[in-house]
């Protein structure tokens, strides 16, 4: 994506990630590996040892059962805090750059595990050889030497993830517009790194096939419409698809019970109550009659 | 009069130049320093000549013919060495002038070749030789070719920097629109690589580099070579010129003691890119010039459409793959579905192409086209774009698509018209379909108890095909190519496949094979050569070589006298049973298929001496343990292994050669193009994109290229000068080059410098017609391959297809005429249950898994495996107790049962034996199906109690080494039956790794 046209100097850098697309997020993994393990970067960052954790890391959410199922990815780094617990302990080793980036003096930081430690989200690993902190920096070194945006960026497919430099303003819209969200907001650390879709990981879905009898042959029920209730009250209606397939989604997990009812003019009606646990639910057949 | 005085002022020159070289270049100058010697050139009848005293890093010339020259460039006459000595010669002239003794090498063959090597070299050097682009940090930029895509490659102080994909500048040419359903449609504007180009520069600098040639301590060629203790005993270093001497005498010996055959070189496929390097180039020159045993492959991706559906069709040249010109725009356009049918593009990236095809698929999914996939596993694609899963059970995919054509037939959802005129056999075929042959009409019901998928879903998805233009994609690139054709049932999975497009109209609008990956409207008429085409290698038999290569790049012919080969997949089998039977991979016809090949063949030496190049055999072959007592074998008295890492085969030689990656030396590309037998491979692309791989950095610690070892060890047979034709790796970059239409395009410089050069798409108007479609319009081809070849047409030359009908035949003519042979590839496609799998009852009662092996998604074979970035990946393999462990995907209901938690140590086991893995635990399996990638590039032998278990994850060792079907040579690892428990000796182990 391209960036807004302002010139506005307020304008910082933001992450924005979309965990529906996140598939190829190992690549961010790589490239990362590729340009901090064993390279230092004069002013910027000391070299990432190959056996550090990994400033990038890749999470994987699989909901529901064999068949109806969807498997998402959360790619998690530096989420350069603007209230940012690092800097609070770190002192003059951690600073904010005007653009937000977050940066970590590899000099100055010597010795500092507690800059590492102050961390909630995990994303500042150790370099036991430096005995230095490191983070992700937002690949400042590149950007200040005119590379366009970050390198993750570029090699997962789909805009999976963006970095834009806009005002917070004009971030504060697009969160808003496209309902993005961040980790832990309950932290109140004020991350930069956003999420799309993070409904994958958080929220869970209640699953179905709906089927119906033509003789003694079963038939997946195309076209049935479903209601999930609860507590007597329409939370969502759904159509099932040509496999009888349908899926309520977004649902709070350890909600509690639900109740399914499906009708269709030709096979009637089916009902299930259900009670959402932790995970994600498939109820599996379910018979019109 | 003025001829004599050109020659003479040609030859006076040289020192010019070669001093000039020296003062512009210190590597030059050290080169220059290697040798003192004498070296003449002259008219064979000594009436004019002139020599050259190379001393002490300097060179001078004497007019005058030199008693005693160190060797000799000798010309026949006055007129050919002016030909041959222009500063832009005539390679056909040059070739030619060789070719028939008009010019004559005499003399030292090593002082020779470096000489015409240096003198080649001068000619650039002398002018001032630059390559890349001058970074403003500081560094610079070169460029590479990986199997994933072209780089861009940063360097610094003789460091790689980083590795990045090649971003197009604004002046590179532009890409290809497509317009579908109001939309407009463009490719991202860079290379979208692969995760092992990503992580390449981690297996640049992996600290299982060999950068040392090295024997083993008890291999004494002299003495005792202790065959039996390959494997075990370790190694020490020797000096290149110790190496090449063992091998050269060794190679000699060979020849005098046992004669032609007894030396057998294998290879591994593809580890790296480039068209000089290449294992189909350099090393099938060297091949011929050593005159060996050759490997013969079988076609490993390809199984299922080469023995099977090919019979339906033709496209054997095409190793019985469909075609997909013009497929991109005519599904974005017209189709409504997609079924993906053991295809995972996401993961396996149509072999070459990266990333380049996912945002096409993201088209498709916003345009509407619903998605199908069928596979035992909720594989990359289905997780990133959804639709409909279907969980199959391994080895049964014939089963459904034959209910699904029940479905079809029962309910009147066929191209009854295009059945009726285009096609043969059909009422034969229904026969069976429908249980008139034998009594059991092939249901959904009757497929679920094989498959596992419920009879509505079968009903649902058949109606859905029938009412919907359906494009059905099978394996890497949509067009078969890897998946389920590689399993015991490969055949009858194919051959099913093409049997469901023709039932559909295949070729009509919207109705064709594909994912999305193939298809793309770009220029395939603009010439560079792929690797499958030859390269250097001289070879007319065992490459493409023949069709343009030869033609367009002027070099000499080089022969294998030795015509024994050994099938790849019963290598073991010839070296401990003394002998091993199959078929050939040939694709000229149908019929080749049928000719059986014996090893060891009349005459001819059984084979005594190994010379292994390339990645690991354990981990691309099946039931690959048996190497293990292979190499060990006292019928084998030298292996010598040239490789790049210390892994695999590396670990059972009696000499090491190390090579260097291409990182580390001369090439030159075209991304994605095979030729040959892939034409045309590059449609997979976004962009063609040509590369000077530039030498980024020197090779590390003492490896070389495999071009300069093959040298080396050629010198000590005096055949250095034959190898090279007096050029460096580079000089044939050059060669390369001008054979292609890139001159047109660029110049030799401007490429030196910027690296790579994107064509432009082919115009719209001009663009590749749809595959299939002429078949479907009763047209002649328009298609730009040239085949079926003129014989093999049954009408007009042009028209219809490659079997004996010239239509597409429901019950193959050439399965026919053969099936009395070959009773298990009957030309009805009868659904028959696997050899290993739910029907094999004993067996199943103890292995009740099965087990699919499929391509690695993170390394390409076992290239940029067994590297720590590679290692590192959550999705690859799992950090326990020391120790990176490869995955195994298992469900949550197996698991269970098991007492397996997510991440536990697991023992995966058969008869052949066990590989101790971690689970992947997850619902993206069903029950009874377990899924792990083939390719580790790790073979790790323990023993722990008084078990051997394999750690390294190479799931090879427990795949059957059983061909698909009775005269075939087609391995099947997609069908392998396994038990899983949780590893009871985990902390024993964990005393071995942490060690």
């Amino acid at each position: 994506m391209s960036q807004p046209p302002s010139s506005d100097a307020r304008r910082k850098w933001n992450l924005i990630i979309d965990v529906a697309k996140s598939t190829h997020a190992t690549n961010a993994v790589l490239v990362a590996k590729d340009e901090y393990v064993g390279n230092e970067h004069k002013g910027y960052s000391a070299p990432v040892s190959e056996d550090s954790a990994e400033l990038f890391k890749v999470e994987r959410k699989v909901r529901g059962a064999s068949p109806v199922v969807d498997t998402a990815y959360l790619l998690k780094t530096c989420n350069h805090c603007d209230n940012a617990p690092c800097k609070k302990v770190g002192g003059d080793a951690v600073t904010k750059r005007d653009d937000g980036i977050m940066m970590i003096d590899p000099v100055k930081s010597k010795g500092r595990k507690d800059i590492a430690k102050a961390c909630p989200f995990g994303a500042i690993v150790w370099n036991e050889e430096l005995q230095i902190p490191q983070n992700w920096t937002f690949d400042a070194h590149l950007l200040d030497a005119g590379w366009p945006v970050p390198r993750c960026v570029e090699v997962t497919p789909l805009n999976a993830i963006e970095a834009v430099k806009i005002t917070d303003a004009e971030m504060q819209k697009r969160v808003e517009s496209e309902g993005l969200e961040v980790l832990r907001p309950e932290l109140r650390t004020k991350p930069r790194v956003y999420y799309k879709n993070l409904y994958r990981f958080r929220q869970c879905f209640i699953g179905a096939t709906l089927i119906g009898m033509d003789g003694d042959v079963e038939n997946c029920v195309e076209g049935a419409s479903i209601d999930l209730m609860k507590e007597g009250v329409l939370l969502q209606s759904v159509t099932s698809d040509a496999y009888g397939e349908l899926k309520f989604d977004r649902l709070e997990p350890s909600s509690g019970t639900y109740e399914l009812i499906a009708r269709h003019e030709d096979y009637g009606e089916a009902r299930a109550d259900c009670e959402l646990g932790a995970e994600s639910l498939y109820l599996g057949a379910l018979l019109l009659t | 009069m003025l001829k004599n005085a050109m020659f003479y002022a040609t030859l006076k020159a040289l020192p010019v130049m070669i001093g000039r070289a020296a003062s512009n270049s210190a590597e030059f100058k050290e080169e220059l320093a290697r040798n003192d010697c004498v070296y003449q050139i002259k008219l064979k009848d000594n009436s004019a000549g002139r020599y050259y005293l190379f001393q002490n890093g300097t060179v001078k010339s004497k007019r005058g013919i030199h008693p005693n020259p160190d060797a000799a460039m000798v010309f026949k006459n006055l007129d050919i060495a002016g030909k041959m000595l222009s500063p832009s010669p005539d390679m056909l002239y040059r070739i030619h002038a060789a070719k028939n003794f008009l010019v004559e090498l005499q003399g030292s063959d090593k002082i020779g070749n470096w000489v015409a090597k240096l003198v080649q070299r001068a000619q650039y050097e002398a002018t001032g030789f630059r390559y890349g682009e001058e970074m403003p940090d500081g560094c610079k930029r070169t460029t590479m070719i990986t199997n994933g895509g072209p780089v861009h490659v940063y360097v610094r102080d003789e460091k790689i920097v980083r590795v990045v994909p090649i971003k197009y500048a604004p002046d590179d040419a532009p890409g290809w629109t497509i317009k579908a359903r109001g939309k407009t449609f463009e490719p991202t504007r860079r290379v979208m690589a692969a995760p092992h180009t990503l992580s390449v520069k981690s297996a640049i600098y992996s600290e299982n580099r060999l950068l040392h040639p090295m024997k083993r301590v008890d291999y004494d060629p002299e003495g005792e070579r202790n065959p039996q203790n390959r494997g075990i005993s370790g190694y020490e270093r020797i000096s290149w010129d110790e190496a090449f001497d063992l091998i050269g005498k060794e190679i000699l010996r060979q020849r005098r003691e046992h004669g032609p055959g007894s030396i057998f070189v294998p290879h591994s496929s593809h580890h790296l890119w480039g068209n000089v390097g290449y294992y189909l180039s350099a090393l099938q020159r060297f091949i011929n010039l050593v005159g060996a045993t050759r490997m013969a492959m079988n076609p490993d991706s390809w199984e299922g459409w080469y023995w099977g559906a090919q019979h339906h069709f033709g496209n054997s040249m095409k190793v019985g793959m469909p075609s997909s010109y013009g497929t991109l725009e005519d599904c974005l356009k017209e189709a409504e579905q997609v079924v993906f049918w053991s295809s995972d593009p996401e993961s396996t990236n149509g072999a070459y192409a990266g990333l380049e095809s996912t945002e096409r698929r993201q088209w498709a999914k916003d345009l509407g086209i619903k998605f199908v996939h069928i596979d035992p596993h909720y594989n990359p694609t289905a997780q990133l774009f959804g639709g409909k899963w279907l969980p199959i059970k391994p080895t049964t995919d014939a089963a459904l698509a034959i209910a699904i054509m029940n479905v079809w037939i029962a309910e009147d959802l066929y191209d009854k018209e295009y059945v009726a005129t285009l096609t043969t056999g059909f009422d034969e075929w229904r026969a069976y379909v429908m249980g008139e042959e034998d009594g059991v009409p092939k249901t959904p019901e009757w497929q679920e108890a094989e498959t596992g998928i419920p009879a509505r879903d079968v009903r649902a998805l058949a109606r859905a095909w029938g009412k919907k233009k359906t494009y059905l994609a099978c394996g890497a690139g949509g067009v078969g190519f890897g998946g389920a054709n590689r399993g015991s049932n490969g055949q009858q999975f194919a051959r099913c496949m093409v049997m469901l497009m023709a039932m559909q109209g295949w070729g009509k609008p919207g109705i064709n094979f594909g994912n999305l990956t193939g298809g793309v409207p770009l220029d395939f008429q603009f010439y560079f050569p792929g690797y499958a085409e030859g390269g250097i290698s001289g070879d007319l038999v065992n490459t493409g070589n023949a069709a343009h290569n030869y033609q367009k790049m002027p070099h000499v012919i080089s022969m294998g006298v030795v015509k024994q080969v050994i099938p790849k997949q019963f290598i073991p089998e010839a070296i401990l049973e003394g002998k091993a039977e199959s078929y050939l991979w040939e694709s000229t016809s149908q019929e080749a298929q049928f000719v059986p090949v014996q090893y060891p063949m009349p005459g001819y030496s059984p084979i005594r001496m190994i010379y292994r190049y390339g990645g690991s055999t354990f981990s691309t072959t099946s039931k690959s343990g048996r190497w293990v007592d292979a190499y060990r074998h006292e019928s084998i008295e030298c292996i010598v292994n040239q490789s790049i890492y210390m892994e695999g085969d590396a670990k059972f030689a009696d000499i090491i050669l190390p090579a260097c990656t291409n990182f580390e030396r001369w090439d030159i590309g075209e991304w994605s193009n095979a030729g040959g037998y892939g034409l045309h491979a590059q449609e997979m692309l976004n962009h063609r994109v040509f590369a000077l791989q530039h030498k980024c950095i020197e090779p590390l610690g003492e490896s070389k290229s495999d071009y300069q070892i093959f040298e080396g060890v050629l010198e000590r047979l005096g055949l250095s000068q034959v190898f090279t034709e007096g050029c460096s790796e580079l000089d044939w970059c050059k060669r390369v080059f001008d054979s292609s239409d890139l001159p047109s395009k660029i110049s030799w410089n401007q490429f030196l410098k910027k690296g790579y050069y994107v064509l432009a798409p082919e115009k719209e108007e001009l663009r590749t017609p749809v595959a299939m479609r002429w078949y479907a319009e009763g047209r002649r081809k328009d298609l730009p391959e040239p085949f079926p070849l003129p014989s093999q047409f049954a009408d007009q030359y042009g028209y219809g297809l490659q079997t004996p009908s010239g239509k597409f035949e429901f019950i193959p003519t050439t399965l026919r005429r053969n099936e009395h042979a070959h009773p298990d590839r009957p030309a009805v496609n009868r659904y028959t249950p696997s050899w290993e799998g739910p029907r094999t009852t004993t067996l199943y009662d103890k292995y009740p898994l099965q087990m699919i092996c499929t391509h690695s998604r993170y390394s390409f074979h076992t290239h940029v495996d067994n590297t720590a970035a590679t290692d590192q990946i959550s999705d690859h393999r799992a950090f326990i107790n020391g120790h990176y462990y490869w995955l195994m995907r298992i469900s949550e209901e197996d698991a269970r049962a098991r007492d397996i938690a997510d991440r536990d140590l697991i023992k995966v086991y058969n008869d052949r034996g066990s590989v101790i893995c971690a689970a992947d635990v997850s619902s993206m399996l069903s029950p009874g199906s377990v899924k792990g990638y083939q390719s580790s590039a790790k073979f790790q032998l323990v023993t722990i109690g008084n078990e051997q278990v394999e750690i390294g994850g190479c799931l090879n060792i427990l795949t059957p080494d059983q061909t698909q079907t009775v005269g075939t040579h087609s391995m099947a690892p997609n069908s392998t039956l396994v038990q899983i428990e949780k590893y009871a000796h985990a902390e024993e182990l964990s005393n071995v790794t942490a060690a």
